[in-house]
């Protein structure tokens, strides 16, 4: 049975249909992202100079930069993913490794996936609740806290997924050789996984590096230059957030450059992460 | 046609001496949770022979493969009943240290198996969990891994670099190598061939042949020209049972029971 020239131009039609529709969807989320970045550029490069590395928080009216917030953000990020590094991929190896079909492992994968979508003022209010109202004061440690409660989640699912993704001979050969699994997980399962996790820590590094909400609550923000976590901590969303809003233009134009500084140490960290990890996979 | 007669059912178990036997099966079952997949298998596995396994798909040769070195330990739900008994010992006694039993008996697997390391450190990986050797006696040891399974030619300028960088044929070799180096008394091969193409194939049939005159070796294969080829002893396995056992020459030039005669001919599996 032959089919007929008419039904194959209708899926010919069809096809052009549907995969110009995939172009021109994707076109929009493309067309969307690149102003973003246009916006960010074009006003941000004019509000960078070597004062907004050097000098903190300005009053209004006088001349200052981001210097505080920078090193406050990465503190607490760099805090919060060292926090979050540990628990995630503990957490994903146990339910990928050990939990299995456990009613324990149901439940825990439940609850991440439930806190993968938390909102992130809850968190902040939660560590509010936690770390800065028993402790009497706001303070960098529990900005980093809180963080790491929101890059959790992402790192765990990440792990969690490609671990399971590594065929099941692999550890069986392991295991045929005499090692213990605890050996055969951190030998060879994670190297064989590593950039599949390494990937995880990238989104949750992107998605933390920009939260504010849980900042306001724990960390808040500090006016002056300072190293000590347990004080209130400066940090470039909050100060993005405050200078945003308000009515002065030199404010703002330092908003713009902090934005334009989380977007870039975003990519600068994505790039040197991947090349490293290619490099690895070479040698 | 399909009526049943006495010959459907007959086994020949051709007995081995005890003084050349290493392993010896006794009544083995097997169960996949409730599914039965092993039923009461007795066979010898003759001392620095090569040993095959044959049987059509599902007949539970990789399974009694696997009761061998206790694999099946890692998944709930799987269990062996009966003994086998290495020199004496069984293996399936809940006091047998299996760290210590899989060191004495290696394992090949279907697809290749190479860990995300350098060939050096592939072939050092099992060697390194047992014994604590110099710089010079560890290289010593890879070499001596690495000839036997006749791949030091072609790696012996890039130790360094990722197993996973070799050909398929290679990493297969590399597995052999990694499972040598620990220098156990058996090994295991389950259908090592059946992802590689024909050159890689022969190569590692000769890698096998060699390879008896220090190890034990049983293999399960799906080829039976291969069989033929590198066995000294067959055991034909269907639907869970030991249909018959002997030197391979027997198995295949007079089988005893119709069903083998039947499946190496081509009539079935």
């Amino acid at each position: 049975m032959s089919v007929s020239a008419a039904r194959i131009a209708r899926r010919r039609v069809g096809n052009i249909v549907f995969s110009g529709f995939c172009i021109a969807v994707t076109a929009v989320a493309l067309i969307a992202l690149a102003a973003i970045l246009w916006s960010l550029l074009s006003q941000g490069v004019g509000g960078l100079n070597l004062d907004v590395f050097v000098k903190s928080t300005p009053a209004p009216g006088s001349k200052g930069g981001l210097a505080n917030a920078i090193v406050g953000s990465i503190m607490m990020c760099a805090l919060a993913m060292a926090i979050a590094c540990v628990v995630g991929v503990l957490a994903g190896t146990w339910l990928a490794e050990y939990a299995g079909k456990s009613r324990y492992g149901s439940v825990v994968r439940f609850i991440n996936d439930v806190l993968l979508s938390a909102p992130s003022i809850l968190v902040g209010l939660f560590v509010y609740e936690l770390l800065v109202a028993p402790f009497g004061g706001f303070s960098g440690f529990a900005g980093a806290v809180a963080l790491a409660l929101l890059a959790v989640p992402v790192i765990t699912r990440t792990t969690e997924d490609v671990l399971s993704l590594q065929p099941a001979t692999l550890r069986e050969a392991g295991v045929a050789l005499g090692a213990p699994v605890s050996f055969i997980i951190r030998k060879v399962l994670w190297r064989a996984a590593r950039s599949g996790m390494l990937t995880g820590g990238l989104l949750a590094f992107a998605r933390i590096s920009g939260e504010t909400a849980p900042l306001l609550f724990t960390a808040l923000n500090n006016q002056f230059f300072s190293l000590n976590l347990a004080h209130p901590t400066a940090n470039l969303p909050a100060v993005i957030f405050q200078y945003a809003l308000s009515a002065y233009d030199d404010w703002r134009r330092l908003a713009w450059a902090g934005a334009l500084l989380i977007a870039a140490a975003v990519l600068g960290v994505t790039v040197l992460a991947r090349t490293l990890a290619k490099e690895q996979r070479r040698s | 046609m399909n009526t049943m007669t006495a010959t459907d059912f007959e086994t020949s178990i051709t007995p081995i001496p005890a003084e050349l036997t290493k392993v010896e099966v006794k009544n083995l079952n097997f169960f996949y949770g409730k599914s039965i997949a092993l039923k009461s298998i007795s066979a010898p596995i003759a001392r620095n022979q090569v040993t095959a396994l044959i049987g059509p798909s599902g007949c539970g040769k990789s399974t009694l493969l696997r009761t061998l070195n206790r694999m099946y330990g890692l998944y709930p739900g799987q269990r062996a009943e009966g003994e086998i008994l290495m020199d004496g010992e069984n293996i399936l006694s809940p006091r047998m240290d299996l760290a210590r039993l899989r060191s004495r008996i290696g394992m090949v697997f279907q697809k290749p198996t190479p860990f995300p390391m350098s060939i050096y450190d592939n072939v050092a990986f099992g060697v390194r969990l047992y014994e604590k050797l110099s710089k010079a006696d560890m290289d010593a040891r890879v070499e001596d891994a690495l000839r036997r399974s006749a791949l030091w030619d072609e790696v012996k300028d890039k130790l360094k670099e990722s197993g996973l960088g070799l050909s398929g044929g290679q990493q297969q070799r590399l597995c052999v190598a990694r499972g040598v180096a620990v220098r156990p008394e058996v090994l295991l091969l389950d259908e090592p061939t059946s992802a590689l193409d024909p050159i890689s194939s022969a190569r590692l049939e000769e890698t096998v042949s060699q390879l008896k005159v220090d190890h034990t070796i049983v293999i399960v294969t799906h080829n039976l020209g291969q069989a033929a080829r590198i066995s000294d002893y067959t055991g034909f396995m269907y639907l869970g049972e030991l249909v018959e056992f002997g030197p391979t020459d027997q198995v295949f030039t007079r089988p005893s029971t119709r069903r083998t005669s039947d499946y190496i001919t081509g009539r079935f599996g």
